[in-house]
């Protein structure tokens, strides 16, 4: 069985700071990272792969240097990897970033499965598996927390939901997006690493010829949403702190509570 | 496609670097200068209209004449027969954002034997109800759910489409606008009707709630957000001459690619965080199951229920649907009780909703001061349990 991995090189945003004067993100420093729910997905395919075979491709849209998640990929298991990339791509909303990657994919064209992670903590709009699907016309299946069986015809998948789970059967091909409960992944193989690192051969780059795309289709340009503006959040209120011994601010917080216009204020 | 500053010219204003929303501009030696985080998206050049010390080779991008596409249409996200609560807020946001384009409230529905919910829908400010119903819609299936709505689309052109951010909305919304060829904004927090060209802006957080985004689809047509449940106030209201308009489109079965083979719903004893009006929310500086069996007792007292931050969830204290924040639930209660939370952003995108939000923490500079009503510097672990105490004493001693 033949898989795709998308995976996506992001900031790590747990760890970020902001300039305490203007409030913006300090981007300068911010280690790059393979995207958390992305490792899920490798590890999933290439659990897959122990059990039928096949092949395991790695998939990533970015900037060259995006180029060592997709070693990292390799190095977890990945036999093959494939970096669309093009100045052209840059600016890229969710509509023309699945786009570029459906026709990534169409290029490689031999698959069953392709897997991605539920959503990358950089944008959170956990937009592009599906809209990849659509792209390519196969069914999904999405907040996938276990893969049940799987064969040529058919998956059967786990699914969270809100309030309990789901089981879905899908007709193959289909494609994932997966949450971290599905799995605990594993460390890159450090004999797969190094020789990842050596032969840069089985990481294809390809760029906007090289996947059929017109520039104007793609990055900025082929968006349909943009950027109007950003800023940092901004939230008012009294900041009182209360003073006194544990008691007497306990007692005065109950007090403001009790002259507060909510409906708990009565049962005070 | 490149941009580029005239160095003459440019007198180092900064206009143009406040006007990026990509940071592709600095200012180097006093004048302007292209960074390689440039998009070429010419904001910068809109913002130099008094020196026109930028200059490029983009040609403007033409757009569409969207005036035929009329409307603000709400997806009424149900399962088994029940309205997810988002819908209804939505109905509420959509009525302000119809009245500022002079535009009609639809809501639409999709099941079988679900025409009982009409009526809610109309009370809640949806003029227009477009129901299709079909045995092969009873249960939500996303390419057949993706079916019908692109065909509701093509057929009555809104100008507007809602989705709630739930687990289904999520999943569908993405796969409609693809099909119908339109962008999509995820997880809204606010939306709003520009008056100067009509347009929604669409307000998001972005890296993890550090930044807000404010977002438009100028070129593309129906205008698609998924809004997050929580952060939108559902407003009843009856609107004049309520239609309904059933809609009739074939499916098949084998279209559809995917099979339900079970449901299973696991409700836990309690209310939704999100229904709750007092929340008890713990995080880092809680002590384990301990500590939170303490928050659990105040909650209790209170008539609330309990949440905490995702380090909590991670060290498997509590379940997941207990998590506030970018990664959890957004919630509004009356009443928020944030015990040992440092008051992360990834936390706090959750909860600023809050009327009345208490901070309890032994570091007077953690950030959740900044957003407290009313802030304790202290060990929770001492402040609880006299909260405890002095409210099961019938209050202040």
């Amino acid at each position: 069985m033949n898989i795709i991995v998308l995976v996506k090189q992001v900031p790590n945003t747990t760890n970020i700071k902001l300039d305490p004067k203007t409030g913006n993100l300090i981007r300068e420093g911010l280690e790059s990272i393979m995207n958390p729910d992305d490792l899920h997905a490798l590890e999933a395919a290439v659990k897959i792969k122990d059990k039928t075979g096949g092949k395991v491709m790695a998939v990533s849209m970015g900037p060259p240097q995006a180029v060592d998640v997709l070693t990292q990929a390799m190095g977890m298991g990945a036999d093959k990897a494939f970096l669309l990339s093009d100045r052209a791509f840059s600016g890229a909303d969710t509509w023309a970033t699945s786009y570029t990657l459906s026709k990534g994919i169409e290029k490689i064209k031999d698959y069953d499965l392709i897997i991605c992670g539920h959503q990358a903590i950089d944008g959170d709009t956990a937009q592009i598996g599906p809209q990849v699907a659509d792209w390519l016309d196969i069914a999904q299946a999405t907040y996938v927390n276990d893969i049940e069986s799987v064969d040529e015809n058919e998956i059967v998948v786990k699914r969270r939901l809100e309030h309990g789970f789901e089981r879905l059967a899908c007709k193959m091909p289909v494609l994932l997006t997966v949450i971290s409960e599905l799995n605990e992944p594993r460390y890159p193989h450090m004999e797969q690493l190094i020789s990842a690192c050596e032969q840069k051969a089985p990481i294809k780059v390809w760029n906007a010829a090289d996947i059929g795309v017109k520039t104007i289709e793609v990055g900025l340009e082929g968006s349909n949403t943009h950027v109007i503006k950003t800023f940092t959040p901004n939230f008012k209120r009294q900041n009182e702190l209360l003073e006194g011994s544990n008691k007497e601010v306990v007692s005065d917080l109950i007090d403001r509570l009790k002259k507060s216009d909510t409906t708990i204020a009565y049962r005070l | 496609m490149t941009i580029w500053i005239i160095e003459e010219k440019c007198d180092g204003c900064r206009r143009c670097i406040k006007a990026c929303p990509y940071e592709g501009i600095k200012i180097k030696d006093g004048i302007a200068s292209v960074t390689e985080r440039c998009t070429s998206c010419g904001a910068c050049i809109e913002a130099c209209k008094k020196q026109n010390a930028i200059e490029s080779d983009i040609e403007p991008r033409k757009i569409p004449d969207f005036s035929d596409r009329q409307g603000v249409w709400v997806f009424a996200d149900q399962t088994d027969g029940k309205l997810a609560r988002v819908c209804l807020e939505l109905l509420g946001k959509a009525q302000d954002l119809a009245k500022d384009m002079g535009h009609k409230v639809s809501a639409v529905l999709l099941g079988k034997d679900v025409s009982h919910l009409i009526q809610t829908l109309h009370d809640h400010g949806a003029q227009n109800v477009y129901l299709v119903e079909d045995d092969l819609l009873k249960n939500f299936r996303t390419i057949a759910y993706t079916n019908v709505i692109e065909d509701l689309v093509l057929t009555y052109k809104p100008n507007i489409l809602l989705m709630g951010a739930t687990a289904l909305g999520r999943d569908l919304a993405p796969r409609v606008s693809r099909r119908v060829g339109t962008g999509l904004t995820a997880d809204c927090t606010q939306l709003a009707i520009d008056p100067d060209e009509k347009l929604m802006f669409q307000t998001r957080p972005a890296f993890g709630g550090n930044v807000m985004a404010t977002i438009a689809c100028k070129y593309a047509s129906p205008q698609m957000a998924t809004v997050r449940p929580g952060v939108m106030e559902a407003a009843p209201c009856k609107p004049e001459n309520p239609t309904l308009i059933r809609h009739k489109i074939s499916l098949k079965e084998q279209d559809i690619r995917t099979k339900i083979l079970e449901r299973v719903t696991q409700k836990k004893p309690g209310t939704d965080i999100i229904d709750a009006n007092v929340i008890v929310a713990g995080g880092r500086g809680v002590n384990g199951e301990q500590g939170f069996a303490m928050l659990k007792e105040l909650a209790d007292i209170l008539g609330g229920e309990l949440a905490c931050t995702r380090l909590i969830i991670e060290q498997g204290i509590l379940p997941h649907d207990a998590q506030v924040g970018q990664t959890g639930k957004t919630i509004r209660p009356e009443i928020y009780i944030a015990c040992g939370i440092s008051g992360a952003v990834q936390h706090t995108a959750g909860m600023t909703g809050s009327r009345y939000i208490i901070a309890i923490n032994n570091d007077p500079l953690a950030p959740i001061f900044k957003l407290a009503n009313w802030g304790i510097v202290g060990d929770v672990h001492e402040i609880v349990p006299e909260f405890i105490k002095q409210l099961s004493c019938g209050g202040a001693s």
